[in-house]
């Protein structure tokens, strides 16, 4: 998964022949204890390993939970009721997977904005980041699916109102609904095809996570600075510095988690959805989980079924342009001053597009979700390309190095941090 | 810090441990800890839970309307288990095996309960590997395993292989001459 070469050296016999017919522990090696990062990586960088830990975290949760599950209209809600009373530890699986959902966003939002702010997604890293969009987009089909599968009021209308959507599509429409429900409403057979799907697609996420880091090892990490990296002096290898560091902030990450698990089990979710699916009644406040909240903002916003529609699907998309769309050569934010303010200001609709989700689709609601989604496409359509054009960076450093110590400064050692070096058995 | 001792912890107490070395040990003890913590609700989650418990509990069995001769069954736990009612030829032939001559030596009288050697009670599956044998057949006419072979006495006793022992008998008590509890001994509950 490596460009460069494995430093890697089976010791005994039996090693040297196993690396000669499967050379997977030098691959191992080369990628994940000899691979060079960049020196200045900062704890924004730790949220690829803090992902991957929730996706083996959900996957694992998952798992055990179809272990009692039951996928059928009749069975699902008392099943899941089965599951939280009478398994053995069973709440405590159901809480880790349903909040393990929103803590899988939590961190991939952060992973998102550290790829916009820190320019990420710009050559020769487009690969990389679309994949990552392509992984956006699988985690959020595997999250509806999976929110459907209790059978309660907000699963089964959420499925409802979620496939309607694929019903506004001109003339082919009905057919992919009546596809997709297996009937002619959302009912028994829908919910089997979807607890199917919902297992396969972490599996999926994976696949496509695996490429993803392949494409990541190729054109090497991206650094705060934004800077590519011109010498050793600039990088540290990954074990011990990442993996250490990695290990640490998934720790910090999963207390986080753990707070969710064990103090406010139900806050994310819905209490309507403790009541089973009634195809008679829809419930009087109907809202998605909190991370689709901006997308359905922006699907409320437009007073046409078709048009919101398409707007809420190129909201996703329009991510996956961004290399072609940012027209600065300067990666990092830090180096922007006008671009910073605009991305800054970009978040901050964000968050008001998941505010106004939030809210009853009325009055100056309806406005203000109006005005966030103009700029919303307007940062990628408009400012992305006119502001890498009008802009001047600020001074750059020379190099990691350069950023890390201040220019000029040369210290012996080989690419090994201030002090690190000297007698680590030693340190205190 | 002084680098100038070779081992500069030494001043803290300890000659030979670093604090290094304790840190080592503290993550490894933590981690330890830790992952027992997190699998321990995972293979818990996997052992009966409540509902399968509760559907175990004893089963009542009315010996009434079984015939003499007739094999009955029931199910407790989800396994299978034979009420027979035998003919007293049946018993005799049962109890004037020598023991001697059984695969598994048990005397007919420890497979029934005290005045009540009319009623067999025993599981179901053969003791080879799991099939369900023939009731009434084979040469010692208790029961015949279609599988391999297996053949059993009227005392549901392995009289040839390849099965290596008796068909086991369920915890159970008379309540009354004509009733049966399936599960519990008299006076204790299974476990």
């Amino acid at each position: 998964m490596s460009a460069h070469a494995s430093t890697y050296v089976p010791k005994s016999r039996l090693a040297k022949w196993f690396e000669s017919r499967l050379p997977i522990v030098g691959l191992v090696h080369s990628s994940f204890v000899s691979y060079p990062v960049p020196r200045n990586l900062n704890y924004f960088w730790t949220f690829g390993a803090i992902l991957m830990a929730m996706l083996i975290s959900q996957i694992v949760t998952g798992i055990w939970l179809a272990m009692h599950y039951e996928p059928t209209a009749a069975g699902a809600f008392n099943s899941v009721e089965h599951i939280m009373r009478d398994v053995n530890y069973g709440w405590l699986l159901r809480y880790m997977h349903a909040n393990g959902a929103s803590m899988f966003f939590v961190a991939v939002y952060i992973h998102m904005f550290r790829a916009l702010y820190y320019g990420s997604y710009k050559a020769p890293r487009e690969i990389l980041y679309i994949l990552g969009v392509i992984i956006y987009l699988l985690m959020m089909a595997t999250a509806f699916l999976g929110y459907t599968l209790p059978w309660g009021q907000m699963s089964f209308w959420g499925a409802t109102v979620i496939t309607s959507i694929l019903g506004a599509i001109p003339v082919v429409g009905d057919t992919i609904q009546s596809l997709l429900w297996g009937g002619y409403s959302v009912g028994s057979p829908t919910l089997n095809r979807f607890f199917s799907l919902h297992y396969l697609l972490p599996f999926m996420i994976l696949g496509v996570v695996v490429l993803h880091v392949w494409a990541l090892h190729v054109t090497g990490q991206n650094n705060p600075t934004g800077i590519p990296i011109k010498s050793d002096k600039d990088t540290v290898p990954f074990t011990p510095y990442a993996t250490i560091k990695d290990v640490f902030a998934s720790m910090v990450f999963f207390a986080f988690f753990a707070y969710w698990i064990f103090y406010q089990p139900n806050y994310l979710g819905h209490a309507d959805n403790y009541i089973p699916a009634n195809p008679a009644v829809t419930p009087a406040h109907i809202v998605p989980e909190w991370y689709f909240l901006p997308f359905y903002a922006i699907l409320r916003a437009v007073p046409d079924k078709l048009g919101g529609v398409v707007l809420m699907f190129s909201a996703v998309l329009i991510l996956a342009l961004a290399p072609w769309l940012d027209t600065s050569r300067i990666r990092s934010a830090n180096y922007r001053p006008i671009y910073r303010q605009f991305l800054w200001l970009f978040v901050s609709v964000c968050v008001a597009l998941g505010y106004l989700g939030a809210m009853p689709p009325e009055g100056g609601y309806v406005i203000a979700a109006r005005l966030c989604t103009a700029y919303y496409f307007a940062h990628f359509l408009l400012v992305m390309p006119l502001v890498g054009l009008f802009e001047t960076p600020k001074p750059m450093p020379g190099s990691i190095l350069d950023s890390v110590t201040g220019p000029g400064k040369q210290f012996s050692g080989s690419g090994m941090p201030v002090g690190a070096a000297a007698a680590p058995s030693s340190k205190g | 810090m002084a680098n100038t001792a070779a081992n500069p912890d030494s001043t803290h107490g300890e000659p030979d441990g670093t604090r290094r070395d304790f840190m080592f040990l503290a993550t490894g003890a933590g981690l330890a800890v830790g992952g027992v913590a997190v699998a321990w609700p995972f293979v818990a989650s996997m052992a009966p839970d409540a509902e399968t418990i509760a559907a175990g509990a004893p089963l009542e069995v009315d010996l009434t309307p079984i015939q003499e001769g007739q094999i009955v069954n029931v199910f407790w736990r989800g396994k299978l288990i034979f009420v027979r009612s035998r003919s007293e030829k049946e018993i005799k032939e049962a109890q004037d095996v020598k023991l001697s001559e059984l695969i598994d030596p048990q005397a007919d009288s420890a497979r029934v309960k005290d005045g009540h050697a009319k009623w067999l009670i025993v599981y179901g599956n053969c003791t080879h590997l799991g099939c369900v044998p023939l009731g009434h057949q084979g040469q010692y006419e208790g029961w015949s395993c279609p599988c391999h072979g297996s053949l059993y006495d009227t005392s549901g006793r392995v009289r040839r292989g390849p099965a290596p022992a008796n068909l086991p008998v369920p915890p159970y008590a008379f309540e009354t001459d004509t009733k049966i509890r399936i599960g519990e001994e008299a006076g204790k509950a299974a476990a």
